[in-house]
């Protein structure tokens, strides 16, 4: 009963104001730092490549429970993606609430931002843009590697990045602008890291953010041109599993004594 | 050597039903140290007595003369119009606000409902004798408070405020710095789950989207980010 009348009121039956706004502000700061960290790391694991398949393979192989267990298990990494999935799907569901919902609203933004010239300002509409961009990015491409995770090594990457360049360019340009900018905005949000003088240091993060956007960007492209590149080489045998080298050169000695 | 600049600016009366919204042009002889407010009258004077904007102290304190100024809320009478390289001023009034004409809206109305809203007045328990003297506060706290309290209600952090366009109820930094003024001000008797009921929900302080732009077109530079940020740090934490 008490939730029928504060869904009615919109106050609680102590005739106090819900708390649920503070906590949904809450919730989506929190699923969006997850989300921004996450990709900063997942960055790196994928980045791998550029210093060898071996190297990408081992990291592959580690999130499949490579360190623990006798037989690595892709289930481990459906298991990861889905609490991903999980996380990103609230994180969506709370940035709704922040975007334009009618085409007067779409429109007033639109002619604000341009008559205002604010950096902030049109982050935001990137942001919301990009946001609004990755309920279909990014939720296919996590469907995929919740569905396939056995796929995840330098050939089955490379089969995939060969596949759905452009789809995986859109996704990174999404994720790189969106992230950035969101946790520009967490910082200034919350006044994280503002110090003395809150003007120099929202400067200052402005201008990390743009440095790390650059290079995530940078190790974004690097990192799919060598995937493209790997797909490139294997497409005569797409579908092939990685072996890694020394795995192969083993074969190799066991063939050459028998 | 004066040049001469060229001003445009929206004309409409919603309240006609003969007029419609359409731009003007002025062209008029610059002066040394002119601001758009000493422009605007000259206009007037000289070139059209229907045009309609707003002002009182034209020294930047009374926050009456806000507008528009190619694309961005200024006060009229602290704009030069020498920083304007190419000597041309695109005026429109402030958005957000209830339109009279022109570039005159209504921020009086708009601010006392603000005011009332956020319950802009001391709350103490005690009984308050006028002829004593108040009782005294840290000098540190009194500077922070009084910081806040050098708000003129202009109105341009609400012209500014993307946030405030797409959701017309929504408080605005005016009203968020107003209530961290009170938060801090310790002859306020309220805690913070008195400020909850004010301002915390999606009206108010949670439907901030930090945008910022307040904080960056202020006329008074107040410190409007950091107080927001304080002020949602304080109401998320109230159980």
């Amino acid at each position: 009963m008490s939730d029928l009348i504060e869904g009615f009121l919109g106050k609680s039956v102590e005739g106090k104001k819900s708390r649920l706004p503070a906590k949904l502000d809450f919730v989506q700061s929190a699923t969006g730092l997850f989300l921004g960290l996450f990709m900063w790391g997942h960055m790196f694991f994928v980045s791998t490549i550029l210093i060898s398949k071996d190297a990408m393979y081992a990291v592959a192989k580690f999130f499949e429970g490579s360190a623990f267990l006798n037989e690595p298990r892709p289930i481990l990494v459906s298991g990861v993606v889905f609490f991903v999935f999980i996380v990103f799907i609230v994180h969506a569901a709370m940035g709704m609430r922040k975007l334009p919902t009618s085409f007067r609203q779409w429109q007033v933004y639109r002619t604000h931002m341009k008559m205002m010239k604010h950096e902030d300002t049109t982050l935001w509409f990137i942001q919301a843009v990009t946001g609004f961009a990755m309920f279909f990015l990014g939720s296919a491409h996590l469907f995929l590697m919740l569905t396939q995770p056995g796929t995840i090594d330098p050939y089955g990457s490379g089969d995939r990045m060969l596949l759905l360049w452009p789809f995986y360019i859109l996704l990174l340009l999404s994720v790189e602008f969106h992230g950035g900018i969101g946790l520009y905005r967490l910082c200034v949000k919350w006044g994280w890291f503002e110090g003395s003088d809150a003007k120099v240091t929202r400067k200052n993060l402005k201008k990390v953010k743009w440095a790390i956007t650059v290079f995530f960007l940078a190790l974004g492209f690097l990192t799919m041109a060598a995937y493209f590149k790997i797909g490139l080489d294997h497409r005569d045998n797409a579908g092939e599993r990685y072996h890694p080298s020394a795995m192969v050169i083993t074969h190799m000695n066991v063939g050459v004594k028998s | 050597m004066s040049r001469t600049i060229t001003i445009k600016a929206l004309k409409y009366n919603p309240n006609s039903k003969v007029s419609k919204p359409h731009m003007v042009e002025y062209k008029l002889e610059e002066t040394d140290g002119m601001t758009l407010f000493i422009a605007l009258t000259k206009i007037r004077e000289e070139l059209d007595a229907d045009l309609s904007f707003d002002f009182v102290c034209r020294a930047g304190i009374c926050g009456s003369c806000g507008m528009m100024v190619n694309g961005k809320p200024q006060l009229a009478c602290r704009t030069l119009t020498k920083n304007f390289e190419d000597g041309i001023l695109e005026l429109f009034p402030m958005p957000a606000f209830k339109l009279i004409k022109d570039l005159s809206v209504d921020t009086g109305n708009w601010m006392n409902d603000m005011s009332k809203r956020v319950e802009s007045w001391i709350h103490t328990t005690e009984k308050v004798d006028i002829s004593k003297l108040e009782a005294p506060i840290e000098p540190i706290v009194a500077e922070e408070t009084f910081e806040l309290d050098r708000c003129i209600e202009c109105g341009i952090c609400v012209a500014a405020c993307g946030t405030k366009l797409m959701r017309p109820n929504f408080i605005g930094a005016v009203g968020l710095n107003r209530v961290a003024r009170f938060q801090m001000d310790p002859h306020d008797n309220r805690t913070d789950e008195d400020f909850f009921e004010l301002v915390g929900d999606d009206d108010g302080i949670f439907g901030c989207m930090s945008l910022l732009a307040c904080e960056d077109n202020c006329p008074k530079h107040l410190p409007l980010q950091n107080k927001i940020a304080y002020m949602r740090r304080k109401l998320v934490a109230v159980r």
